[in-house]
């Protein structure tokens, strides 16, 4: 059994088949490549299963429990965590404390004991702190602990953003476009990060990007998706001679 | 014990100042009655403004009911005072005077912060369910609603106002809860709570993608806000004996917005600016009789030309003194967020 599976996922927005019955499987320490022309629906693909969007048909199988409906947050706290592909970070935060908003999902605080000051909630707090730092110097980000997200250049948020995912302590990373907006020297970086990240936690990542030498470099599977439409699954060198592929990038663009 | 130490010195020095002001230490000392009025007063809405600035300000909602918890906070209280404190102060009858009094006002206090924050959950649970610009066009309702159900209240005088309730909230008492409620909001959000709060002011599908349970978070931060707003219109009843519907308006929930954006949504220091300066500026511009909220008005438009984000922003008033020098040389702006 797959530790994510989609059978049959739909997306409609009015006449529009976002996502057409898509049937997708992804196991632990797997990562997987989701690729397509611009509008093809990676995105949707995303939102469908962290529950921004509820699919309109199909069903969403995680660790063997369907999810698909539940809220976001729920579906976060199960062990499925996201990045966003227009950076979505908490501006006005610090580096630290975006990093400690996502830890705090795990965390059975209350206001109460926040209020109060317990001896167990500052001890709480001082492991979070702790943990979170230790997440940061992953990302090489510890140094800008203290700055705001905001104030980052675009490839540290990119970073963060990961950061702040994998603080939520997910079985599964959804990362879209994490290279964005990258120069060639750190998507390279970014490669090795996600692929040691897989080693190290042994999650399944899904990952979607439009540089190709990034996604055919460390990917085990790449499934093309065009006009919502499953066009292909396989390995990278298998997927790059694909015809179909080549017409749907070549043609489409 | 440190905690408890500075409890116990604030309390003291609110006794002193509040002995100061009525002249009870030499009558020299003593402050007009219409400025000691206006110092309470800008007690009062201190609680108000800090109160709602952790709805509005640190947790991004925008309500514009807070008048209508006020309204609900000193209507309760008032009418438990009328109603029962005689029977409290019978009962207490082995207690000094100003014991038994303020035994009576707290337990006012406390009904009427039970029942707003109540008022606060069932508004905000429907409306904070929902993203954006629910809340405020709910809780406008809201206001005019409450607004309405009192002045068909004849126990509480409809629309001629409720008078006759005991004057037992002064200085001391209307100070203590504002540093109360500094106290409470400061520890909200210095707390794992308050980071999540700040989360979804700054991107709430973002914070429900991190796992926060944002719809609890919100509707938690509301109640509290009520509650507080609650505890402002007990004291209110209770300084000037008499309410009147009309003093809950929309126009009085617009006031507080006021000063918190004045001040700087986000800030707690900057709300307690924020209502100082409010009401020094429309009780000091009183000799421009006519033109006073033209030029109110004019001192508000200038102020967000040349700060839109208040005078604190979202700093503290320590950190505005000391870190402002280094976030004018901070890197300049964001990259595009698509
Ligand atoms: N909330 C929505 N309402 C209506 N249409 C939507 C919505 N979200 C996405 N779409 C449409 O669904 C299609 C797929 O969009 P999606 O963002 O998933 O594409 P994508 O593959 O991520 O593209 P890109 O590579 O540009 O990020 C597009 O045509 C888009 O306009
Ligand atoms: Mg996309």
């Amino acid at each position: 059994m797959a530790l994510l599976q989609l059978s049959r996922v739909t997306m409609r927005f009015g006449g529009l088949y976002a996502v057409n019955e898509l049937d997708l499987s992804i196991d632990a320490g797997h990562l997987y490549g989701l690729i397509g022309p611009n509008g093809a629906g990676k995105t949707t693909v995303f939102n469908v299963i962290t529950g921004v969007y509820t699919p309109t048909s199909g069903d969403i199988r995680f660790d063997g429990e369907a999810i698909a409906g539940e809220r976001c947050g729920r579906i976060t706290r199960r062990g499925i965590a996201r990045t966003f592909q227009n950076i979505r970070l908490f501006g006005e935060m610090t580096v630290l404390d975006n990093v400690k908003v996502a830890f705090d999902c795990r965390q059975a605080t209350t206001l109460g004991t926040a209020m109060l000051r317990t001896a167990a909630h500052r001890r709480e707090e001082e492991r979070v702190a702790l943990e979170s730092l230790e997440l940061l110097k992953i990302f090489k980000l510890d140094h800008l602990a203290g700055e705001k997200a905001k104030n980052l250049p675009y490839g540290n948020q990119r970073r963060l953003e990961i950061a702040r995912a994998m603080a939520t302590a997910p079985r599964v990373l959804l990362l879209d476009e994490p290279a964005a907006g990258m120069n060639p020297q750190e998507s390279i970086e970014l490669m090795d990060l996600i692929r040691w990240i897989r080693d190290r936690f042994r999650m399944a990542i899904l990952l979607v990007e439009h540089n190709m030498r990034v996604v055919m470099g460390i990917c085990e599977t790449v499934h093309v998706l065009d006009y919502g439409s499953t066009i292909a699954i396989g390995p990278p060198a298998q997927i790059q001679r694909d015809p179909k592929v080549i017409e749907a990038y070549l043609g489409g663009a | 014990m440190r905690g408890g130490l500075a409890a116990a010195l604030v309390v003291a020095g609110l006794l002193l100042l509040n002995a100061l002001f009525t002249g009870a230490v030499a009558p020299a000392f003593a402050l007009p009655p219409y400025l000691l009025q206006v110092l309470c007063l800008a007690g009062i809405n201190v609680t108000l403004a800090v109160s709602l600035n952790l709805i509005n300000g640190f947790t991004g909602q925008f309500s514009i009911g807070h008048a209508g918890f006020m309204a609900i906070g000193a209507y309760s209280a008032a009418y438990f005072t009328v109603t029962f404190g005689e029977a409290v102060r019978a009962a207490l009858g082995f207690l000094p005077a100003f014991a038994r009094d303020g035994a009576v006002l707290l337990v006012a206090l406390a009904i009427g912060a039970f029942l707003a924050s109540i008022a606060g959950f069932i508004v905000g649970v429907p409306s904070l369910r929902l993203r954006g610009d629910y809340l405020a066009i709910v809780t406008l309702g809201f206001g005019e609603i409450i607004g309405v159900l009192i002045l068909n209240i004849d126990a509480v005088g409809g629309a001629r106002g409720y008078s006759g309730i005991p004057k037992l909230a002064n200085f001391f008492w209307i100070y203590l809860f504002a540093a109360l409620t500094i106290l409470v909001v400061y520890r909200v959000v210095h707390s794992s709570f308050g980071r999540t709060l700040v989360a979804i002011r700054e991107d709430e599908v973002a914070a429900e993608a991190m796992g926060v349970h944002t719809t609890r978070a919100k509707v938690i931060s509301f109640v509290v806000s009520s509650a507080l707003a609650g505890i402002a219109g007990g004291l209110f009843a209770h300084y000037l004996m008499y309410v009147n519907v009309r003093s809950f308006t929309f126009l009085k929930s617009f006031e507080i917005i006021i000063m918190i954006v004045i001040g700087g949504l986000g800030s707690i220091s900057g709300s307690v600016l924020g209502a100082i300066l409010y009401i020094s500026l429309t009780e000091g511009l009183r000799e421009f009789a006519q033109y006073r909220m033209v030029l109110f008005s004019l001192l508000l438009v200038i102020l967000m030309i040349v700060r839109p984000q208040g005078i604190l922003g979202h700093k503290e008033f320590v950190t505005f003194l000391t870190k402002r020098r280094r976030s004018i040389g901070a890197a300049p702006g964001t990259p595009g967020n698509a």
